[in-house]
């Protein structure tokens, strides 16, 4: 367990122009770092899981949570934000 | 990715928290008041109201943003205390009362839902504080809102105080009138034990035992809806296999409870003591325990294997979870109440479960025969019989049992009690109308088993 600021970002959805952009505009503005992005289409569903960093951010994480879930859903989108040590605990020993 | 969990993995957590009910059901601060003790209730009750609100201030605000950051549901935030019998010994029931009630505001004030500790261990027989405190219960179930009560009426150790067994008939009944007006509802704060444990976070049983430190945080971790979803992905899989998906599943459930056990404790600055890892079932759809059952195969909960599946998935969740912690305790098994689970109350509504099965299925799980409404006009007596039996089976099982029943007033056989909320709604189900009164009449001390004689 640590007390680090590196969360998990997902998103899904019907795939469409301009959600990485949005996403990413929304980090951006929050100084969130994103530290890795992996992203799948199929048959036309979105996928994505990103690691930010944000240990530099002065946005609370409801803060973030809420312009992020906000933005998701103009878009059409499921988005989760959770702190990296509930994957690290539940999948790794 | 610079830390190692897959994408799939990722999306597996995810699901569990967004559309399988995972959550932490609990998180329980225990809170030790033998330093609370002055010369009357007034007195004793405003020292006990100071210190919780001095240890607790922070729990639910500290709740709340593990609950933020984290991205995992904290269901409820709650509180135990010291069986208030051994605070108040010396104190009479009026005087109790006036506990119960700065109980109650001690709650409200710190913003927990229930706080637990209202309680007695009896197994053995009663001190004057014990028969004080247990008078008191009625009363104090009816006048406040939070305070939940137990009573420890049996151990495998001690045998079964059947003196206190009787009592507890006439309590029930007692605190069932006096909420007439909403359907009994007192009764679902009052739990009587066999083998209670010190450090269960689930109400209504949860007291601070004398055995624990000062203060402490106990987990209760949920997770019925993940573990339905594991074993529909496979109807392919014989027992033993599907044995190995469940303790995987439920490894993974219990992992979130031991981190959020552990940041709660050190935000807190209080001591984590144990995760329970109890499957708790909710009204919602899909977070039933009963559904569970089914899945494996049973049409419907209440059919002859209803046991061995319980049986098998008690040890399997158990098995997972037990690697998943560093400290297990509480209660630790499948609860099967009956109006929190919404795939129960469809067993006995489409007459599959009764009151018996269900006796039966508490040899195997956690915790006993918990939230059953039965007919209003059931006596005192069969009551006391069916705590005796309950109490009988903890202390030959060496193991935790409960009884927590609501002889709902003025209500018959399929009629519904409702109180909303965790609690619920429940059909008035059968009981056995043949009298043990002269049995339990008897009174006096079942004796301990002989293999209670293990030194």
């Amino acid at each position: 367990m640590e007390e680090g600021k590196k969360l998990i970002i997902t998103v899904l959805g019907y795939d469409r122009v301009g959600i990485i952009a949005t996403i990413s505009a929304i980090l951006a503005e929050s100084q969130v770092n994103i530290l890795d992005i992996s992203q799948t289409i199929l048959q036309g569903f979105f996928t994505m899981v990103m690691v930010v960093d944000m240990s530099n951010s002065k946005a609370d994480i409801g803060q973030l949570r809420d312009l992020l879930v906000e933005a998701g859903r103009t878009l059409g989108l499921e988005i989760t934000l959770q702190h990296e040590d509930i994957f690290k605990f539940m999948h790794r020993i | 990715m610079p830390f190692h969990i897959s994408k799939d993995e990722i999306l597996e957590t995810v699901r569990m928290v967004q559309s399988e009910n995972l959550d932490i059901r609990t998180i329980t601060m225990g809170i030790n008041i033998q330093d609370c003790r002055h010369r009357n209730g007034n007195a004793t009750g405003k020292s006990i109201y100071k210190k919780i609100v001095k240890y607790a201030g922070n729990l639910v605000k500290t709740g709340d943003e593990i609950e933020k950051e984290y991205g995992i549901p904290i269901i409820n935030k709650r509180i135990s205390v010291t069986p208030i019998a051994n605070v108040a010994d010396g104190l009479n029931r009026d005087e109790i009362i006036i506990i119960g009630k700065y109980m109650d505001d001690a709650a409200r004030e710190v913003g927990v839902n229930f706080i637990g500790g209202f309680s007695a261990l009896v197994h053995k027989g009663f001190t004057h504080g014990d028969e004080e405190l247990i008078a008191a219960i009625p009363h104090v179930l009816s006048n406040t809102e939070r305070v939940c009560s137990s009573v420890n009426v049996a151990t495998t150790k001690s045998g079964i105080n059947m003196d206190a067994v009787y009592l507890m008939g006439n309590i029930i009944k007692q605190t069932a009138e006096f909420t007439a007006d909403r359907d009994g509802i007192g009764c679902a704060k009052l739990v009587v034990f066999c083998n209670a444990v010190e450090d269960n976070p689930f109400m209504a049983g949860a007291f601070h035992g004398i055995g624990e430190p000062e203060s402490t945080i106990n987990i209760g971790v949920s997770g019925p809806g993940v573990v339905l979803n594991a074993i529909r992905k496979h109807p392919e899989m014989d027992l033993g296999e599907l044995a190995n998906v469940i303790k995987k599943t439920a490894f993974k459930v219990t992992r979130t409870g031991e981190l959020v056990g552990r940041v709660a404790s050190q935000r807190l600055g209080v001591p984590f003591g144990i995760v329970d890892l109890s499957l708790a079932p909710t009204p919602a759809i899909g977070d039933s325990v009963a559904d569970i059952l089914q899945s494996m195969g049973l049409e419907r909960v209440g059919a002859h294997g209803s046991t061995a599946a319980l049986a098998m998935l008690n040890d399997a969740v158990k098995k997972g979870g037990a690697m998943a912690s560093s400290y297990v305790g509480g209660l630790s098994g499948a609860f099967i109440p009956v109006s929190e689970d919404a795939g129960m109350i469809e067993a006995v509504v489409a007459g599959a479960l009764n009151i018996d099965k269900l006796e039966a299925m508490t040899c195997v799980c956690s915790v006993g025969l918990d939230m059953i409404a039965i007919p209003g006009d059931t006596s005192a007596d069969i009551i006391s019989g069916i705590i005796a039996d309950e109490a009988a089976i903890g202390m030959i099982n060496r193991k935790t049992t409960a009884v927590r029943l609501i002889p709902a007033p003025g209500k018959n056989i399929g009629d519904w009690v409702e109180f909303g909320g965790l609690l619920g709604r429940a059909p008035v189900m059968k009981v056995n109308q043949h009298s043990p009164t002269g049995f339990i009449n008897r009174r006096g001390r079942i004796p301990a088993p002989i293999h209670s004689l293990n030194n």
